[in-house]
């Protein structure tokens, strides 16, 4: 059942994610269109206007001057060759850019998912050990008051409270970029940088998994294979570790894998917030120079990413779930 | 007396406040002997599973906990026991064997580990030797391929095989006292007829006394040594088997044990030459599940293979299966809720098969269902009177008109007309089902398919529903398709049989001529199943 079709599985599932891709291109592209302006009038206002046989041949350069079928079909085309198209606006090919963009993200992303995913479970389990006690009422309300509050404000106030007043962390960047910091330094350098926004990003999914581990747990202990556990004579510590966390466990990696996509949006407002020098920060940038090229890669590359994290976790599951059958 | 295992006495356990009665149990006094097996019978809610529970101390604190009494075991008073000394008896001394097989294991932990994990928890066992008495443990409960076994998960397992697990799991340490909670309830008849068998083997092998806790007479009739009917708390008789059974004293065991439905086969009421209501010919119905959106392996289960059915206008006919025979895909397709693959089904001589929803509508009124569930079939947040006046309506009824009919509907059934007014969770689980037979009844339908309508009912109350049914048969003149499991009920209620194996009907007759000569060895393998049957056979 495992082992030797797994290799396969994932083999079709990338497969299944090609029309999934491109669909998302088509739409995003499409989507583009309808936006007012382009980077040829944005051009020409920074320049402090232009006559219209300038704005024209900009737009030839830039092969706007098609009609959009056959701008959908030259980008699919050179798309399909990783060929991701040129930003004028930062004089770079687009897929250079994102490459340089992606580890940033993909570091801040995943210090996010181990921080909420480690601290909600436990939370969560501690809640549902603690059931109807004020430790519980503790970790219940703050939960939702978390859960509640908007990433922007909790971005902001963590700024104000821990760089500013207490001077604990730096306020913006990834590094310190004067400090020339090499080798051991820099990794301490960058975490250093990378507690802040990732506290700001986790707080919200850390409160989504720890409520939904508390309810997840809560349920399972209900259930009858607790009772036959229970009438061996096993003890409530092992038959929580041995049997309840495992089976509470499956909703919160269902949960996590759904929730990486809102996590690369959230991660929008955390690089914008920071200064975090990943993809977030650079659609928020290019959006507003009408970069639609390199708009349309950070689609493109976010679209990827989802669907490999998607991946990920439906292979955890079939680890964690013998239940689950693949092929 | 030495040979008692167990001692209950003046047993009482307190429900809730915010509950309908103070007590689940309430005073019971009863001994278990070595080497019995004592039944507790009981209706839902008679704090027979309370029971149960308390001697394990398993019972759902704190709201439900015992109040007062002793239970006596080995010397010991298991009430005043600490939580350590109980767990040392639970799974060592005193084992349980539970209702649901499909929930009672652990999806995620291998079988093997799961049985394994009782020594671990009680012995000083060393892994070889523990493996070695699971395997042991594996054959004596009689599941094959003792070593693959052990490294399944359940989810591989049948319902009757998981129930072996469970049984394996309580016999590991030879305990003095296996609890059985309704340890058959969820298996079909013919696993539940190897399961008792299996049950009654080991006991006599290992000398273990059983306390078995069960609703159906049959049962007790094949299983126990002694006897002790329970109601609303209390223990209303006890005695041996033998007497309980044959020479109730109580009214309310002579109340129960004349509810049982007996093995009588009710004959045909009708000339042979009344036409034909309902036609099926030839139907298929295969289920294909494909993988992926590039297709992949495709598993079929054929629920429906070429079968041929007819009923007769006002007569019954009962379709008797076991789970994943495929009666209830027929049910369905004969109702109009599932396309079939090819074949015919005719009513009043109209087709029925192969019409789009819309082609479908005129003739839904013509066929009704009752379902099984009666909790979950009808609408919550519907009133009563709008559930049943809901078919006329949409039938053209008007509003005033249909809530009236529903009012007359509601009285025929045996309830008051004021039900109208109120919500389906007022009522019982009986009268909810009298409200889905109401309903079914709304628009005057030409059939009723009754798909297990009664397997959700206590036994007292199953009689009546099923009383009701039949009356209501002769007097608006209704033809039924009744679908059961049980060839008990069948026999009571129909005077024609289908059985159906894998999606075939593998025998068909007078309900009187099937049970007089068997022909198919299903069948017989059927009517061997039914629990106790010898004795409500003496019922006559």
């Amino acid at each position: 059942m495992k082992s030797g079709s797994l290799g396969s599985y994932i083999a079709r599932r990338l497969l299944q994610t090609i029309p999934v891709i491109l669909g998302v291109v088509v739409v995003n592209f499409l989507l583009l269109q309808l936006a007012p302006g382009d980077l040829a009038t944005v051009l020409a206002g920074e320049a402090g206007g232009a006559p219209k046989e300038y704005i024209d041949q900009l737009r030839a350069r830039f092969g706007h001057d098609q009609p959009v079928y056959v701008q959908l079909f030259n980008y699919i085309k050179n798309l399909l060759v990783l060929d991701l198209g040129y930003s004028f606006r930062q004089s770079a090919p687009v897929l250079e850019l994102l490459l340089k963009r992606l580890g940033p993200t993909l570091l801040l992303m995943g210090s996010t998912l181990v921080v909420s995913l480690g601290l909600g479970v436990l939370m969560g389990l501690l809640a549902a050990l603690w059931v109807r006690t004020w430790k519980d009422h503790v970790i219940s309300v703050a939960a939702v008051i978390v859960y509640a509050t908007p990433l922007f404000w909790v971005g902001l106030m963590l700024v104000l409270v821990f760089s500013i007043w207490l001077d604990w962390f730096p306020t913006s960047g990834m590094e310190n970029v004067v400090a020339f910091h090499e080798g051991w330094n820099r990794v301490v350098d960058i975490a250093h940088h990378l507690v802040l926004p990732t506290v700001t990003l986790s707080l919200f999914y850390l409160a989504l998994y720890a409520r939904l581990m508390r309810a997840s747990m809560l349920e399972q202990r209900g259930l009858d294979y607790v009772t036959t556990a229970r009438a061996k004579g096993q003890t409530d510590r092992k038959i929580t570790t041995r049997h309840v966390f495992r089976n509470a466990l499956l909703p919160v990696v269902t949960m996590a894998g759904v929730q990486t996509g809102g996590l690369l949006g959230g991660s929008v407002v955390v690089e914008a917030i920071f200064a975090w020098p990943g993809l977030g920060q650079l659609a928020y940038q290019s959006l507003f120079a009408r970069d639609y090229n390199l708009l349309l890669g950070i689609f493109f590359m976010s679209a990827v990413l989802v669907v490999i994290v998607n991946l990920i976790v439906d292979v955890i599951y079939v680890f964690l779930d013998p239940r689950i059958r693949i092929g | 007396m030495t040979d008692i295992v167990l001692s209950i006495d003046d047993l009482k356990v307190a429900l809730p406040a915010w509950s309908d009665r103070r007590f689940a149990v309430g005073g019971v006094t009863l001994d278990i002997r070595q080497k019995e097996i004592l039944c507790i019978v009981g209706e839902s809610g008679s704090g027979k599973s309370m029971m149960g529970k308390a001697i394990l101390g398993l019972l759902p604190a704190p709201h439900v906990r015992a109040v007062g009494g002793k239970i006596m075991f080995e010397g010991r008073d298991l009430l005043e026991l600490s939580d350590d000394d109980m767990r040392a008896i639970r799974g060592g001394r005193i084992a349980m064997i539970f209702q649901e097989p499909m929930t009672a294991l652990n999806p995620l932990m291998k079988v093997g580990q799961q049985i394994e994990e009782v020594l671990e928890i009680h012995t000083r066992m060393s892994p070889a030797q523990r493996r070695e008495r699971v395997l042991e443990l594996i054959r004596d409960v009689h599941l094959p391929e003792p070593e693959r076994m052990i490294a399944s998960y359940p989810h591989q397992l049948s319902g009757g095989q998981r129930q072996r697990v469970v049984i394996a799991m309580a016999l590991a340490l030879e305990p003095a006292l296996i609890i059985a909670d309704e340890p058959t309830t969820a298996l079909d008849v013919t696993t539940q007829a190897q399961i008792l068998h299996l049950i009654k083997e080991l006991q006599r092998a290992h000398g273990t006394a059983v306390l078995f806790i069960t609703h159906d007479f049959g049962v007790v009739a094949e299983i126990a040594d002694r006897v002790a009917v329970m109601r609303h708390g209390e223990v209303v008789e006890q005695g041996p088997a033998t007497q309980v059974l044959g020479a109730p004293q109580a009214d309310y065991t002579k109340a129960l044990v004349a509810a049982v439905p007996g093995l009588k086969p009710r004959l045909k009421e009708l000339d042979a030459d009344a036409n034909v209501l309902l036609r099926v010919t030839n139907l298929q119905k295969t289920y294909r599940t494909s993988s992926g959106l590039f297709g992949g392996t495709v598993r079929e289960v054929h629920a429906a293979k070429m079968i041929n059915l007819e009923l007769k206008r006002e007569s019954s006919l009962a379709l008797v299966g076991e789970s994943g025979s495929g009666k209830s895909t027929l049910a369905r397709c004969i109702i109009g809720l599932e396309s079939v693959d090819s074949g015919l089904i005719e009513i009043d001589g109209e087709r029925i098969s192969g019409r789009t929803r819309a082609e479908l509508r005129p003739f839904r009124k013509h066929v009704q269902m009752v379902f099984q569930d009666p909790y979950a079939s009808l609408n919550p947040r519907q009133r009563v009177g709008d559930i049943i006046a809901l078919g006329p309506m949409l039938n053209g009824v008007s509003r005033e008109q249909a809530i009236a009919e529903a009012r007359e509907l509601l009285h025929l059934v045996g309830l008051k007309p004021d039900a109208v007014d109120r919500y389906p969770h007022e009522f019982s689980g009986g009268q909810r089902q009298r409200i889905g037979i109401a309903r079914a009844l709304a628009v005057k339908p030409k059939l009723i398919v009754a798909d297990e309508p009664v397997s959700a009912l206590d036994v007292s109350v199953q009689k009546q529903v099923l009383e009701l049914l039949n009356d209501l048969r002769k007097s608006f003149g209704l033809s039924m398709l009744f679908i059961t499991h049980d060839l008990r009920v069948a026999a009571t209620v129909c005077e024609e049989i289908a059985i159906m194996q894998r999606g075939e009907i593998v025998e068909r007759g007078a309900t009187a001529e099937i049970f007089a000569t068997p022909s198919h060895p299903y069948t017989r393998s059927l009517f061997e199943a039914v629990p106790g049957r010898e004795w409500i056979s003496s019922l006559g």
